[in-house]
């Protein structure tokens, strides 16, 4: 899901790239993708829109969620979640304070910040893929080496970052995986954020953000060790957690869309009836994770890992494969369990317990569950 | 008053003449701060000669305790029956209610203050007369049974027990608000007060009386009282019942009325021009409400009102139309019509009457939110207060606090951070359409620039802002409460009289008053109210005996009156208190200790909410040792629960699950113990099995009727858990030996097998040390020894081993092995001396006739020699004359003759010498 346009690559103004045809593209931008539901929510707009927003607070956020506009035209949701979730993050842009989207992999981070991004400044593509390497250059500017020996340091020569281009038209910039940029990279956001100047002391000059401008940085919220955000930076963002899916059904509704999604793409064969089975993965991933029984009467503890919906996602499409190759073509518990297992034990002393435990107290017991709990013993003796 | 008049929109038709000459009506949100802002406005401009408030009557006399300094809300009105303080019934007054306002306003002012709503005595016989029939039906709870004097169970009309901490109360509350669970929706009515509380009430009603305890569910957010009504009665008198507030909100356009409510009115700016105009508008919408729904399913909304109305037309005659009514808004229109006396008199007529008495107690935000169980039903008590007593830019000072609050729990907040929380809680408002940040707006501002998107640091910032801690406090001077009385009572039944002068008594269990003695002086304990101290008997040990230090200090009393938060009897308190402290325990011990003090304390009721907590902590608690210790205490319990024929079923399901995972989590915690650890590990084993054997008795009676034999298969797995500890090399030694030692004694493991365990373990290969512990682990003990005086075989490896340590290891497994065998009886110490004096003769036998007759551990054949020493004594006895010296000799020369061939067991005979 990672849109990785290259970051220092001459900036094309979203409208020109409206000339390369997006349907070739493997996957369009947002902005793209999506143009005529946000020209639809640009013209019935008629509340007040901050500076250089392309529509109002309230239509970015119907954007988001979806909904109906007066004329009829339909908005399909973007983000299935709390709305309260997004009306802070659309608010929070709205004032000069930055978002910081956290959550862990899989929960439509770089997905909402990118359809953020389209609706409020009509372009997605200002954007920085953090990275353990990423350098200074990628957030404040880097050099034109050519012309800066042939002609001496200028504004020619110097190669304006995402952000820098953020700033001096107004829009939104976006950085990818904020928490893995190396904490001296990530200061130099401080001053940006903080006094909305970007200094070149090379020049003596210093760029100033025009109203409009923000920025959306994401992060995952287990990562949070690689390199922590200093608090004084921290302190610059508002900071929206995305959260997992709320309901087991919703969960199991994503997992087996994605599912077939990805089974159509490698082409394996199909597998009929696998939603009980998909289901209870979701249920174990989502007990275990959430760390407390779906009828609510029992705790558990919770593995080390994340469990997220991605996870359960390749388990049963890691389980589709076993099915259509190995097995008789129908998903059954043998053909998850060994997924399930390397999911949850991540940690092979503390987290094998804890699945042990799982195991014993709760599906043991559950009605129906048995082929599951045999094959989970199998796979865990 | 004359604004109000004029002011006021035409009056509603039926109340003709209304008013024109009206008393002046003041109908509000019970706990509203809006309501109670403008109350106080409202008086202030009509000021009154005396104010009627919607509450028992019997509390006028309480009133001017009310200006006491040392009153502080918030407080509760209570009333109980007389003599039966577990049927009671709270009207909880926040520094925000426009109740206490206008109490505050007309003492100030000095007006007169007089509650008109239909007398406790009345609402109380209600309550009362509703649980008895009940008390045979299936919904009612085991405890309604007839009240001893303590016993709090007789109130309830069915209602579950929960925090809440008497049913009395509940029930009431119940009334209050409805939603008493036996009770039905006419308890709503009932109760008199609280239901009125105006377009809210309902909601007040409803969300308190189910005790967050049992009913997960209806505590749960949402419409808590939809909840509670569908849950625990049929659905009819649930679907009749209507929320007025719901159904103004759903026709403004709302989908949740509480927060309706707050734009609306509470969060409404000042309406100096006009005291009365929201009075009028609320009025006018609550006729609407009445026109359609009538009482809308409170149908003793109907009575109370009729003695409302006579009250003030009493209060009328009296002041002429200087009169004001705060009541709930819900009623006001009831109250302006016109309805001849004789009507309301016939309705009042021959209600049931009991005696009441009523009281201040003081109270807590805590328990009027929603969440604890019997609130007033309002989920921001700490937020309402603010808004009530912020004088100007309430959000700004609201966040203010919270930066002070994340402060002292050491998270940097700046005033940076309280700048943009305002800012952002501005602009969500603005963009959500909200005249003012509410309280969500104000939260999620909190979440993500204060919190950093955790909801950790939120939960602290609305237990103790939002709902908040604040404590009431009563004057000295107000009347006894209830736990009192029926302390004193108790304490007079008991013969157990308050001294200050310190003295020791003993209790023996078995005399039934000793026994509610000790039971007392355990409750008072769990309450905080240090009585009693238990000391160590310096008599005899036995387990029906007791011993306690007593003291009555004069501040025990104000322990008392605090404790009075609790409930209405020590056992209702006591009870509460438990699954409070439950809720609160910090550590798994601190719950398991509770359990147990439950025990004693005799409190079955606390125990499914203690145990709850109790597998919820073990779920969670990653040391195998903390579970291995609370699973004995749990299983006790059980048992314990058992006898007293309340449901064990969860219990054991709680008890099975524990033991599962320990079962699970033992064989990895056994893993690289230090020796001190090894033996505490030890212990948890010990403890653990004589758990499981309980356990497997227990559930063997419950669940036979379930699959397969559960009981069986949990002493199963514990043995496969004991299988794998024995064999598996990384366990200490101790824990080894244990465990092969259990599992022969439970006969899970022939002789042979345990004997070639051993012959591992203490086979050249093994470090000494380690062999000693696993002897330690497996023949220590008080029963070890006769295994070994039984079982030569098993004494011979010892034996052998023991011989074979080499000289500098020798040293090192002295202690251990000294520490083994001390521990035997003087007995079994001589006689495994004896045995291995002789054993290798003996031994040498066992083998070499191998499997032979029988019992490992005799020889298959007479020993002839110690026959033949028989013999002179025989002769000696029969007369035949031989010496006793000559029998003497014998005997010696027998021994003599068994050791002398096996000269090299030298260090057998120091075995025996050190164990002594």
């Amino acid at each position: 899901m990672t849109v990785s346009v290259e970051p220092t690559s001459v900036h094309t103004p979203a409208g020109e790239r409206e000339a390369s045809r997006p349907s070739e593209v493997l996957r369009p931008h947002a902005e793209h993708a999506f143009a005529a539901e946000l020209a639809a929510l640009a013209a019935q707009d008629d509340r007040p829109r901050p500076e250089r927003w392309l529509m109002s607070p309230w239509a970015v956020a119907t954007y988001l969620l979806g909904g109906t506009l007066p004329d009829g035209t339909v908005i399909t949701p973007k983000y299935v979640g709390p709305r309260r979730i997004v009306e802070v993050a659309v608010t929070t842009l709205a004032t000069d304070r930055a978002l910081l989207l956290l959550g862990v992999p899989g929960t439509a981070k770089t997905w909402v910040s990118e359809h953020l991004a389209a609706a409020v400044s009509g372009d997605s593509t200002l954007l920085v893929q953090g990275t353990a390497g990423t350098p200074e250059e990628a957030i404040r500017y880097g050099w034109n080496y050519a012309q800066l020996l042939a002609h001496g340091p200028s504004r020619d020569a110097l190669v304006p970052s995402p952000v820098m281009r953020a700033m001096a038209e107004g829009m939104t910039a976006r950085v990818e995986e904020l928490t893995r940029v190396p904490a001296d990279v990530q200061d130099s956001l401080i001053t940006i954020l903080s006094e909305k100047t970007l200094p070149i002391p090379e020049l003596g000059q210093e760029v100033q953000a025009v109203r409009g401008f923000n920025l959306i940085a994401t992060a995952n919220d287990r990562d949070r060790g690689v390199n922590e955000l200093s608090s004084a930076l921290r302190r610059r963002f508002n900071t929206v957690v995305l959260p997992l899916p709320e309901s087991a059904d919703a969960e199991v509704e994503i997992v087996s869309r994605r599912v077939d999604q990805i089974g159509r793409s490698l082409d394996l064969p199909a597998v009929p009836e696998g939603v009980d089975e998909i289901r209870r993965v979701v249920t174990v991933f989502r007990e275990l994770r959430g760390g407390i029984t779906a009828d609510g009467r029992t705790k558990l503890k919770s593995p080390s890992g994340t469990l997220s919906t991605a996870e359960a996602i390749s388990v049963v499409t890691n389980g589709l494969a076993l099915a259509a190759h190995f097995g008789d073509g129908v998903l059954r518990a043998g053909d998850v369990a060994a997924g399930i297992l390397g999911a949850v034990v991540r940690d092979p002393a503390a987290d094998r317990v804890i699945w042990q435990e799982y195991l014993e107290a709760v599906v043991r017991e559950r009605d129906g569950w048995k082929d599951f709990y045999r094959a989970c013993r199998e796979v865990s003796a | 008053m004359s604004a109000e008049r004029d002011a006021g929109p035409p009056a509603p038709e039926d109340g003709v003449t209304g008013r024109g000459a009206g008393p002046l009506l003041l109908g509000v949100r019970h706990h509203g701060p809006g309501s109670a802002r403008a109350v106080r406005a409202a008086l202030d401009a009509a000021a009154p000669r005396v104010v009627l408030i919607e509450g028992p009557p019997e509390a006028d006399a309480l009133v001017p305790l009310a200006a006491d300094k040392d009153m502080r809300p918030p407080v509760a009105l209570l009333a109980h029956v007389v003599d039966e303080p577990g049927h009671s019934a709270f009207w909880p007054l926040a520094g925000f209610s426009p109740e206490w306002v206008a109490i505050q306003w007309a003492l100030e002012h000095g007006a007169a203050v007089r509650f008109i709503d239909l007398p406790a005595a009345h609402t109380l016989a209600w309550g009362r007369e509703e649980a008895e029939p009940e008390r045979d039906a299936p919904g009612s709870t085991p405890s309604t049974a007839p009240a001893p004097p303590g016993n709090p169970g007789a109130s309830g009309p069915g209602e579950d027990r929960g925090q809440g901490e008497d049913r009395g109360q509940g029930e009431d509350r119940g009334s209050a608000g409805d939603s008493g669970p036996g009770g039905d929706h006419e308890a709503r009515g009932d109760s008199g007060p609280a239901p009125d509380f105006g377009p809210g009430e309902d909601h007040w009603v409803a969300g308190d009386p189910r005790p967050a305890g049992d009913s997960g569910p209806a505590g749960a957010p949402g419409r808590p009282d939809a909840a509670a009504g569908e849950t625990d009665r049929p659905l009819d008198a649930a679907a009749v019942r209507i929320d007025p507030l719901a159904v103004l909100a759903e026709a403004a356009g709302h989908d949740d009325p509480e927060r309706w409510w707050e734009d609306v009115v509470e969060h409404r700016a000042g309406t100096a021009g006009e005291p009365f105009a929201p009075f009028a508008v609320l009025e006018e919408a609550m006729g609407v409400m009445r026109e359609a729904y009538g009482v809308g399913g409170h149908d003793r909304d109907l009575v109370r009102e009729a003695y409302m109305r006579l009250q003030i037309r009493a209060a009328q005659r009296e002041f002429g139309d200087d009169v004001a009514v705060v009541c709930g808004a819900w009623h006001v229109p009831a109250l302006r019509q016109r309805t001849p006396v004789g009507a309301d008199r016939a309705l009042l007529k021959g209600l049931p009457k009991v005696k009441a008495d009523l009281t201040w107690v003081p109270w807590t935000h805590r328990r009027l939110s929603r969440v604890s169980g019997y609130g007033a039903g309002i989920d921001s008590p700490g937020w309402y207060g603010h808004l009530f007593s912020a004088p100007d830019r309430p959000v700004a000072r609201w966040m203010t606090k919270v930066a002070r609050l994340l402060r002292d729990e050491d998270r940097g907040v700046s005033s940076a951070h309280v700048i943009e929380a305002v800012r952002l809680a501005d602009t969500l408002a603005a963009m959500r359409g909200r005249p003012l940040p509410g309280l969500t707006e104000t939260t999620d501002a909190v979440r993500a620039v204060m919190c950093e998107g955790s909801d950790v640091p939120l939960a602290l910032v609305r237990d103790r802002l939002v709902v908040g801690d604040v404590l009431g406090e009563v004057p000295e001077s107000a009347p006894a409460v209830p736990l009192q009385r029926d302390l004193t009572r108790s304490q007079r039944r008991l013969r157990l009289r308050p001294e200050a002068l310190e003295r020791e008594m003993e209790l023996d269990l078995r005399k039934e008053t000793d026994a509610g003695r000790s039971t007392l002086l355990h409750r008072l304990r769990l309450l905080g109210i240090a009585w009693g101290e238990p000391a160590t008997s310096r008599g005899s040990t036995g387990t029906f005996r007791e011993t306690w230090r007593l003291r009555w200090e004069p501040e025990l009393s104000v322990r008392v009156a605090e404790a009075g938060v609790w409930g209405t009897t020590v056992l209702a308190a006591a009870t509460a208190k438990a699954e409070a402290d439950a809720v609160g325990a910090p550590s798994l011990a601190d719950v398991t200790a509770l359990a147990e003090h439950c025990l004693l304390a005799e409190l079955p009721d606390a125990l499914p909410v203690v145990m709850r907590v109790l597998a919820d902590r073990a779920a969670l608690d990653a040391d195998v040792g903390h579970l291995a210790q609370a699973l004995p205490a749990l299983v006790r319990s059980l048992r314990y629960g058992d006898v007293r024929g309340t449901d064990t079923h969860a219990l054991a399901d709680v008890a099975a699950g524990l033991a599962e995972r320990v079962f699970v989590g033992l064989p990895p915690a056994c893993a690289a113990l230090d020796g001190d650890a090894a033996e505490e590990m030890r212990r948890h084993v010990d403890a653990v099995h004589g758990a499981v054997g309980l356990l497997g008795e227990v559930t063997a009676g419950t669940a036979s009727l379930g699959d397969g034999a559960p009981a069986d298969g949990i002493r199963g797995r514990w043995h496969s858990v004991l299988r794998v500890l024995a064999a598996r090399d990384t366990v200490p030694g101790v824990v080894r030996g244990r465990a092969v030692r259990l599992l022969l004694d439970e006969g899970e493991l022939a002789q042979e097998e345990a004997a070639r365990l051993m012959g591992l373990v203490l086979s050249p290969g093994t470090e000494p040390a380690d062999a000693a512990a696993w002897i330690e682990g497996f023949v220590g003990g008080g029963s070890g020894g006769m295994l070994l005086v039984h079982d030569e075989r098993l004494l011979g490896l010892v034996d052998a081993w023991l011989t074979g340590v080499p000289a500098d290891a020798f040293t090192d497994v002295l202690p251990l092995l000294r520490r083994t065998f001390s521990a035997y009886e003087t007995g079994v110490r001589r006689t495994l001396g004896e045995l291995v004096r002789r054993g290798p003769a003996l031994r040498t036998n066992a083998e070499a006739t191998g499997s032979g007759s029988g019992i490992p551990g005799f020889a298959p054949d007479l020993d002839p020699g110690r026959a033949d020493a028989v013999l002179p004594l025989l002769s000696l006895l029969l007369g035949l004359g031989e010496s006793a010296d000559a029998e003497d000799d014998t005997d010696r020369r027998a021994d003599d003759g068994d050791g002398g061939d096996r000269t090299d067991h030298v260090n057998d005979n120091d075995l025996v010498r050190v164990a002594p």
